[in-house]
């Protein structure tokens, strides 16, 4: 029972931080590798914050926002959108867009390390409840509870608004999308600084229950994408349930076995997708 | 159904995507020496029957054999090997290579493997065949339209297939280089080819097939010579709508 | 065979003649320099083999070295077995794990496959360490042998001119043929006849292969082995980075990358090192806006100009 509550909270920010992948994935159609390092970012921001002004990361989320839309969209617009446009094939950008995002990840981390080389350590909201039995930690539930409600905001967005719609009509077909009169170019833009937003947040939450180093992005990365892939692109509802699978088995590993087992049972999980459901829990096996 | 002599056979071919049944309960047999043309409005499911039968989809449910062995469980690259060729329907050349090494593409790995000398040979043998050796050690970029789809011909033909999968061949080309491209048809033909053959260009279908199926929503509606099912009522039907028939 | 087929290897020769004279030469700073250097040619020529036509992004070979030196290490320390015996089994782990690992992942999309390689060498130093610390007991793995440095030098010397005369067989064979073929066009090479996962695989399996064996012979140079030294993700990408750099296009264009940047390296690590991370960072990204071709790639287009210049 405490592996389940603790996994679910776990999960709650996976999910929304791989929604954030999903979205510049998914729409933007860039497999941004520095996606982790923008989590530690949003985690060193809430982090400095609060050691040196006492600011709750609850507020912190607020600036963290903007400030990391704001970066991504420039991101987008000045580095990214120049190999979209030279790209001859969709797995030419692919190729550009890794090696693009690589460095920028190495580069984050640089500058990370030159900020604060040392554990991000601090102490916020660390009292315990209980929560179906399970005592954990207020901040856990707290994060959780911004996740889902950030999360919930987004899919209603995504779902019931025209700027939604047409930021599905790009996933689906930016060809088509185009010719309908939505500029793709901005709408790419603005999903790829949204999904940004949302994984700097992520991460600020999680900093305030995990404790994270400069150098500790790529594991969050590859956490994101392993969840992407087992939900398949684009699809919400995929990338929760497997947020939920990925936190409970995560949890129970660590506890049960070995915490420095964490990533191989992350691996194991993507190699069973990869063989058996490269199309994502939900998805349809097109042959 | 089943004709002796037929060379490939489609047997209550269906393929689902999702929901949507694109080709539906499918049948129909192709004899050696034939060109048949699958013909039917936009959408009707014919590129999706071409692709079952080069491997690049599988059925969901039947089966296409060739000369009496089921090859619709087999990758593309066996169903190549057993001279099934075909080309695209947005035209596919390989970019980086020369217009020869192109062709030496389909000689080397295709139907009947050569390699080296004899690969070149058989290029040029090939470019010569569609009329493009002029270009063969010019780059891809310096194509024209037409050039393009003949050397994607030429890499098929390469291959020497034993059935040729013509995938709208003729589109996209302006008149003169249509009548070209009829003729190259008309050639393969009279060298007593097997073709199947995608097309939406009615003199086309009317001059170089022998038989045609013709296709509505998946299913098959229609089949004869181009002259009976191009006058049958549903045919009709299907191509102009309702109130036309 | 034409004649310029062979001018490449011929050159290849003499060079490789030059560079087995470098022990002779060198003081112990610069051996040391062309150590790295020879470890990373041997890396990155290998690294192109696969990648090169395929256009894959493998980050794997930290996983595949990690191999090498660790079993290496483990087989001397905890088996007692000899240092050859070990230098000859790890490849073949490391092959047979390239094989598994290609065949789960290289049959679908590229995107995957990089994922997968990702955090490869973390995953299997994580599971290592456990091992090392749950069954084995966490005692330190000794690799003592008789190995000088110019001893390693022209073990790597050796491999690396063997990476370079496959490279040279598979570039003229069927194969090699195949892979360009993929590397344009998947769909078109499968429609030839390719058949493309297995040609993909056995290339991946030789990279596999190589770093392994280089990862078991450089073993010897650092004595004492540990698991969170020999898995290096960081290997990895600098592997990636001198084969971009150089131009992966070209069986040459990894050696054209590794010996300037290994200097540059040298000289960061040791005026700079806490830039390092920066560094490669901005390396990555004067590659994919300033070098998509690599040095290899300038080269050849500054010969086209001249070319048409002279016309």
């Amino acid at each position: 029972m405490d592996i389940l509550v603790s996994g679910l909270l776990l999960a709650g920010t996976y999910a929304l931080v791989a929604m954030g992948l999903n979205l510049q994935y998914g729409v933007a159609r860039i497999m941004n590798l520095a996606n982790g390092e923008l989590l530690v970012l949003g985690a060193l921001a809430s982090f400095w914050l609060f050691v040196s002004a006492e600011m709750s990361p609850l507020l912190t989320i607020f600036l963290v926002a903007p400030v990391a839309f704001a970066g991504n969209w420039l991101i987008y617009r000045f580095l990214l959108l120049p190999l979209v446009k030279r790209a001859k094939s969709q797995g030419h950008l692919e190729v550009d867009a890794i090696l693009a995002t690589f460095g920028m990840s190495f580069i984050m981390v640089g500058l990370m390390l030159s900020i604060h080389g040392e554990y991000f350590t601090y102490e916020f909201l660390t009292q315990p409840i209980t929560i179906l039995g399970s005592i954990v930690a207020l901040n856990r539930f707290i994060a959780f509870l911004i996740a889902v409600a950030i999360g919930a905001g987004l899919y209603l967005w995504l779902n019931h608004t025209r700027p939604g719609a047409a930021m599905r009509a790009v996933a689906v077909s930016p060809e088509a999308a185009g010719l309908v009169g939505i500029d793709v170019a901005r709408m790419s833009a603005f999903a790829f600084a949204t999904g940004g937003a949302v994984t700097a947040v992520g991460g600020a939450l999680i900093s305030t229950f995990i404790t994270l180093d400069a150098s500790i992005g790529v594991l969050f990365t590859m956490k994101a994408l392993i969840i992407v892939i087992m939900g398949g692109v684009g699809d919400i509802r995929g990338a929760i349930l497997a947020a939920i699978i990925l936190g409970i088995v995560e949890t129970a590993v660590a506890t049960l076995i070995d915490p420095g087992l964490t990533l191989t049972a992350a691996y194991l999980i993507f190699l069973l997708i990869l063989l058996f459901r490269p199309q994502g829990l939900f998805g349809r096996r097109a042959t | 159904m089943r004709q002796t002599g037929s060379v490939l056979s489609v047997n209550g071919v269906t393929k689902r995507f999702g929901g949507l049944v694109a080709v539906d309960n499918l049948s129909f047999d192709v004899a050696e020496h034939e060109v048949m043309g699958i013909i039917g409005p936009n959408g009707s499911g014919k590129t999706t029957m071409m692709n079952m039968i080069s491997g690049s989809f599988k059925p969901t449910a039947g089966a296409i054999s060739m000369k009496g062995a089921r090859i619709s469980d087999l990758p593309a690259q066996e169903i190549a090997r057993r001279g099934v060729g075909r080309t695209f329907q947005l035209v596919r050349l390989l970019p980086s290579l020369s217009v020869l090494e192109n062709v030496v593409a389909g000689a080397v790995f295709g139907h009947r493997k050569r390699w080296g000398r004899d690969a070149e040979d058989q290029a040029h043998r090939m470019l010569e065949r569609v009329g493009l050796e002029a270009m063969a050690y010019a780059p891809i970029s310096a194509l024209t339209y037409i050039d393009q789809k003949r050397l994607e011909l030429a890499r098929v033909l390469a291959g020497e297939p034993e059935i040729l999968l013509l995938d709208e061949w003729l589109a996209g080309l302006n008149p003169t280089e249509m009548e070209t491209g009829i003729e190259l048809i008309h050639d393969l033909r009279r060298e007593g080819r097997t073709i199947i053959l995608v097309e939406h260009v009615m003199d086309a279908i009317r001059s170089l097939c022998d038989r045609c199926v013709v296709m509505s929503s998946g299913a098959k509606i229609a089949e004869g010579t181009p002259e009976d099912v191009l006058s049958d009522r549903e045919v009709i039907r299907a191509y102009l709508g309702d109130d036309d028939a | 065979m034409n004649s310029t087929s062979w001018k490449e290897p011929s050159i290849a020769a003499i060079v490789a003649i030059l560079a087995a004279s470098v022990p002779l030469v060198f003081d112990a700073y610069w051996l040391s320099v062309s150590v790295t250097a020879m470890m990373y040619i041997a890396l990155s020529t290998s690294w192109a083999l696969f990648s090169g036509p395929t256009h894959y992004i493998s980050l794997a070979t930290g996983a595949f070295f990690g191999i090498g030196g660790y079993l290496v290490g483990t087989g001397m320390s905890d088996y007692n077995l000899s240092f050859w015996l070990m230098a000859a089994i790890a490849p073949i782990v490391a092959t047979i794990l390239a094989a598994l690992i290609g065949l789960a992942t290289l049959r679908l999309s590229g995107v995957y496959f990089v994922i997968f390689t990702l955090g490869l060498a973390e995953m299997i130093r994580n599971l290592v360490s456990w091992i090392q610390n749950n069954f084995l007991g966490s005692r330190g793995l000794y690799v003592l042998t008789d190995f000088t440095e110019s001893h390693i030098y022209w073990m790597l010397l050796i491999i690396a001119c063997c990476v370079y005369l496959l490279g040279w067989l598979v570039n003229r064979s069927r194969l090699g043929f195949a892979l360009r073929i993929i590397g344009n066009d998947e769909s078109v090479a499968k429609h030839v006849g390719i058949n493309t996962a297995m040609s993909k695989v056995i290339l991946f399996m030789t990279t596999g292969f190589f770093a392994a064996l280089v990862g078991a012979v450089i073993a010897p140079r650092y004595t004492y082995i540990e698991p969170n030294q020999v898995f290096s993700p960081e290997l990895s990408f600098l592997v990636v980075i001198m084969a971009l750099l150089g131009g992966a296009g070209r069986l040459w264009g990894p050696l054209v990358g590794v010996i300037p940047f290994t200097l540059i390296w040298e000289f960061v690590s040791i005026q700079a090192p806490n830039s390092t991370t920066l560094f490669l960072g901005l390396v990555f990204l004067l590659i994919v806006y300033v070098l998509p071709h690599g040095f290899v790639g300038r080269i050849d287009q500054i010969n086209k100009k001249l070319k048409e210049r002279s016309h």
